[in-house]
């Protein structure tokens, strides 16, 4: 292992997961490589169908087998091959050391336990707390999460609560044990604004007093700006780029990053005139363009563009970009080939 | 919650009313002239005219349809014509508990071994034993109730002389009427608590469990079948209500003298105000067992209470 | 644009009943929308603004009778809808027009596109039979469908394919003023993008006046003439675009912008983070009901609700709040 790499605490290498449906093979996590640095956060960002949240299910290896498989690769956590684990040593990390938030509060609790019960289990589980004590515990993290009256929310159903107390309540359970690694899937998408950034504020603040290191997937660019130190855009079940998150909102490279961040109508700037858009629909997963996947949308795409798909490639300021413009081939191809379905 | 059983209970009343309502049209409106058949055969039209005058078929339907009311509330409904007791104490002198006993019996046997059919078909989707408890499911749907009955009798009674052919007293008796009885409603069960299950396990709150490392046994029993039970408390009080109509036939075949065998031979003697009670009282027990079911489905699933 | 009111919301309520205790009696309401006014001018986009629970999509529905309002008058175009009855309005929908969130939900999955478009034209018997299929043509063009895929089902489209078809088919009948009810909140940024768009230049080319229902308020800057925000079933400000996200007056209005994530990275602001929840609208607080998690609030706004006031200033701006109004006097 090199020097540089030795801070960060998760490492996935070419991390490959596919789903196997009766229409065939569909490669949702397509060669994904991200490492995650001590105490950092890591913005996994794209749109629907990019294999964001595979990716995060993949780590702890929550897929639903044998319809989904990973296939090849490697997530390093802490040294060590987490997908060479035995399902036993894997239960014993799970919600120990590294953690999960779903986007969904609402049905992301069991309904027929209390959200005390629920925080206990874990609690039970992992650091082997008599039923008394990790109740205690489930209460004082409730109050953690800044749940007031947490005696009594302790005994209700996660039904009696609202979506933004529920989201709490669930990062309660996934703080309980104080896990080295958060990982947050879309947590605050569910929810609305103000109660959004309560909860974007509660994550911060818990990370910084915990010193968790935390990976946050989302659709939202503005999420990503306010609590990301690196980003990786996703495309099609690839990182399409990967840098640190100033470079990405104010130097993006990939022409799909440019597209996006310009296609968010922004509250905080005017715009005059219609959106800049980016044509087209993202291909179907039974149907990758060859090359690379985001040609057929892409306004500059030249012929090598649909015929070969680029390396995710170190720029000359460290970002790293998987596109044939930042590549010397660039400048011998001809001009631009669009071409629309 | 109180208040839910309250209106619960009422709400019985439009369907109790309902339930009287066929029985006693079921019995006026179905052809045949009931005073010429309880007069026998060789009575002459005026002894048919006078029991048609002791019976109150004389008077208009809706009259009549009262005086039935009244008398059943009092807990009169008539005497029987082939024994000329009273109907109630020819149901509940045995009849009625020896019928209960064995839906009962039948329908725990059902919730036990449909319940673990469930549950093991659920975890191991598509393997072998799935796929062989859902054909012996399927096979114990569409097995009727008489040819199960004479079967068993035949494999357990005849052939291995395990348990009696028929009869009532001992719970050796109650064995194969009850497996008879509630084959049918485990295999119900069982695909019931297959679906459910397999509904439950996809959901969220399931992967959040796998997330915090709970084991698999404890996500299945802990947070799967909890939940996944609610709909199938609902189907348990339905069955029950099912074994008191299977008890028909299956008491016919073991030779128990319980409430199916009771309608049977009623039926048989044209006995009207005995078919009428006994078909009254198995309805109103139908009804009870539903409201039951219903409370218990509100106190298990917390949710609705409040919404 | 012109200053002549197509729509005109007069004190709309909304309450819906709340059945308990053993006989089902209505024990309370829901107050959804509770007073609310408004007028939207021919040609013009007005928006509505709020989280979830505040009776923006509610007011929508009242509007097109989706739900029968509790109170309140809504004229369109002079005549009021309220008094109409149920065969008058069904006419009058051929005016008025709603697209919804989920595309899906709303669109006949056993009917082809041509088929569900011909469905809307048929009730509404606007267009001559033997024309329809041309301009059913026409339509799915103007919305970027193409001609080949006119009698594919919705299951084959994607989801922002399915967002144009319910928009073909809001614009089939030649309606005046469409409600966009979270249009384009399903939809993904790349997508939603090519959407607005479209309903911008539909605009243009329709003369279309648009009611836009959103809690996204980046969409909603960018679509809108004058927004109107709502909370917990009551309008707390009304302005035009440039006033309200340059200068918002409510501390509500203050709180939400600032609350909302922002992609500028270099310029960071002061965020105003709110306490608490929405409370109930079964029970909302009295005074100002925005009162129990307000900054600002002090002893008068428990007690006395405020009015909807004019604000002096570079544009058109109204404000429900005891502040302004006393730093007014």
């Amino acid at each position: 292992m090199s020097l540089t790499k030795e801070e960060s605490i998760l490492e996935v290498r070419n991390l490959r997961t596919s789903f196997f449906t009766d229409e065939g093979e569909v490669k949702a996590v397509d060669g994904v490589d991200f490492s995650i640095e001590k105490g950092k956060t890591l913005g996994i960002v794209g749109e629907s169908g990019s294999g964001k949240s595979i990716t995060s299910l993949s780590i702890l290896r929550l897929l639903q087998e044998p319809v989904g498989r990973i296939k090849e690769g490697e997530v390093i956590f802490k040294g060590e091959d987490l997908l060479k684990k035995s399902k036993k040593q894997m239960m014993a990390i799970r919600g120990n050391n590294i953690s999960m938030i779903f986007q969904e509060p609402m049905t992301s609790l069991n309904p027929t336990l209390t959200c005390g019960e629920q925080i206990a289990e874990s609690i039970r589980i992992h650091q082997k707390l008599n039923k008394k004590k990790a109740w205690e515990k489930s209460v004082e993290m409730l109050k953690l999460v800044g749940i007031p009256s947490p005696e009594k929310r302790a005994k209700q159903y996660p039904f009696e609560l609202s979506g933004g107390m529920r989201q709490r309540v669930m990062i309660a359970i996934s703080l309980a044990c104080n896990p080295e690694l958060l990982i947050a899937d879309e947590p605050t998408t569910a929810l609305d604004v103000t109660i959004q950034a309560q909860i974007l504020e509660l994550i911060k603040k818990l990370q910084e007093d915990m010193g968790t290191s935390l990976m946050i997937i989302t659709h939202d660019l503005g999420v990503v700006a306010e609590m990301c130190d690196k980003v990786a855009v996703m495309y099609c079940g690839k990182v399409v780029e990967y840098a640190d998150v100033k470079t990405v909102f104010t130097d993006p490279k990939h022409p799909y990053t440019i597209g996006l961040l310009n296609s968010v109508p922004k509250h905080d700037e005017d715009v005059e005139g219609d959106l800049a858009i980016i044509t087209g629909s993202v291909p179907s997963p039974f149907n990758l363009p060859s090359g690379c996947s985001f040609a057929p949308r892409c306004p500059s795409a030249k012929e090598i563009c649909h015929a070969t798909l680029p390396e995710l490639a170190e720029t000359s300021d460290g970002d790293k970009v998987r596109c044939w413009i930042y590549t010397d081939q660039w400048e011998k191809e001809g001009e631009a080939v669009s071409r629309h379905e | 919650m109180f208040l839910y059983i309250v209106r619960r209970i009422f709400q019985t009343i439009p369907v109790m009313i309902g339930v009287t309502l066929a029985v006693f049209l079921m019995m006026h409106l179905i052809p045949g002239d009931a005073a010429k058949i309880m007069a026998g055969e060789n009575a002459n039209p005026e002894q048919i005219e006078q029991m048609r005058e002791n019976l109150g078929l004389n008077e208009p339907l809706y009259q009549q349809y009262f005086s039935f009311i009244g008398n059943a509330v009092q807990g009169d409904l008539g005497n029987s014509i082939r024994t000329s007791r009273a109907v109630t104490s020819e149901i509940f002198d045995s009849r009625f508990w020896i019928t209960v006993q064995l839906a009962l019996v039948g329908t725990v046997l059902a919730v036990i071994f449909g319940l673990l059919a469930g549950i093991i078909s659920a975890t191991r989707k598509y393997s072998f034993a799935d796929v062989s408890l859902m054909v012996i499911a399927l096979f114990g749907l569409s097995m009727p109730n008489f040819w199960l009955g004479i079967m068993l009798i035949y494999l357990f009674s005849v052939n291995l002389g395990w348990f009696p052919v028929a009869g009532w007293g001992t719970w050796e008796h109650m064995i194969l009427p009850a497996i008879t009885l509630g084959t049918a409603g485990a295999a119900i069960i069982a695909r019931m608590t297959r679906s459910s299950m397999l509904e439950v396990m996809d959901q969220d709150y399931i992967r959040t469990a796998y997330a915090k490392g709970v084991s698999d046994k404890l996500v299945i029993y802990k947070h799967g079948l909890r939940n996944a039970l609610i709909p199938v408390v609902t189907v348990v009080g339905l069955q029950f209500g099912t074994l008191l109509g299977g008890a028909v036939i299956t008491e016919t075949v073991f030779a128990v003298n319980g409430l199916g065998r009771l309608v049977i031979d009623s039926i048989r003697a044209h006995d009207f105000p005995m078919v009428q009670g006994t078909i009254l009282v198995c309805a109103v027990l139908f009804v009870v067992v539903n409201t039951m079911v219903d409370i218990s489905y509100r106190l298990l699933n917390k949710r609705i209470d409040l919404n | 644009m012109s200053d002549q009111a197509l729509l005109e919301v007069k004190e709309l309520k909304q309450y819906f009943p709340i059945k308990g205790g053993v006989f089902g009696r209505t024990v309370n309401h829901v107050k959804a929308v509770d007073d609310v006014s408004f007028t939207v001018n021919e040609g013009e986009t007005v928006s509505i603004v709020g989280e979830s629970g505040c009776g923006k999509s509610t007011t929508g529905r009242a509007i097109l009778r989706l739900d029968n309002p509790y109170s309140g008058n809504i004229y369109f175009q002079g005549e009021d809808l309220v008094s109409l009855s149920k065969s008058q309005m069904r006419k009058k929908r051929k005016d008025l027009q709603i697209i919804f969130q989920d595309p899906y939900a709303s669109l006949n999955p056993r009917q082809t596109v041509s088929q569900i478009l011909e469905e809307a034209m048929e009730i509404q018997k606007v267009i001559p039979k033997k024309d329809r299929r041309k301009k059913i043509t026409e339509l799915l063009e103007t919305v970027g469908i193409g001609a080949h895929q006119i009698d594919r089902y919705p299951h084959e489209f994607s989801g922002g394919q399915r967002q144009r078809i319910g928009i073909a088919r809001a614009l089939s009948v030649d309606p005046k003023l469409i409600v966009c009810d979270e249009a384009v909140s399903a939809l993904d940024v790349s997508i939603q993008a090519q959407v607005l768009n479209l309903l911008k230049d539909l605009q243009r080319k329709f003369k279309l006046t648009y009611l836009f229902i959103s809690h996204d308020l980046g969409v909603v800057r960018h679509i809108s003439d004058r927004i109107i925000v709502m909370y917990l079933g009551k309008i707390v400000e009304v302005a035009d675009k440039k006033s309200l996200f340059n200068q918002p007056r409510h501390p509500y209005t203050q709180a939400l912008l600032s609350a909302i994530p922002s992609t500028n990275i270099t310029e960071r602001r002061e965020r105003i983070i709110l306490t608490g929840d929405v409370p109930s609208p079964i029970d909302p607080p009295a005074g100002c009901r925005f009162h129990t998690r307000c900054p600002l609030a002090f002893d008068r706004c428990a007690k006395e609700e405020p009015k909807l006031m004019s604000v002096s200033g570079s544009g058109y701006q109204q404000v429900a709040c005891h502040l302004t109004e006393e730093s007014k006097a």
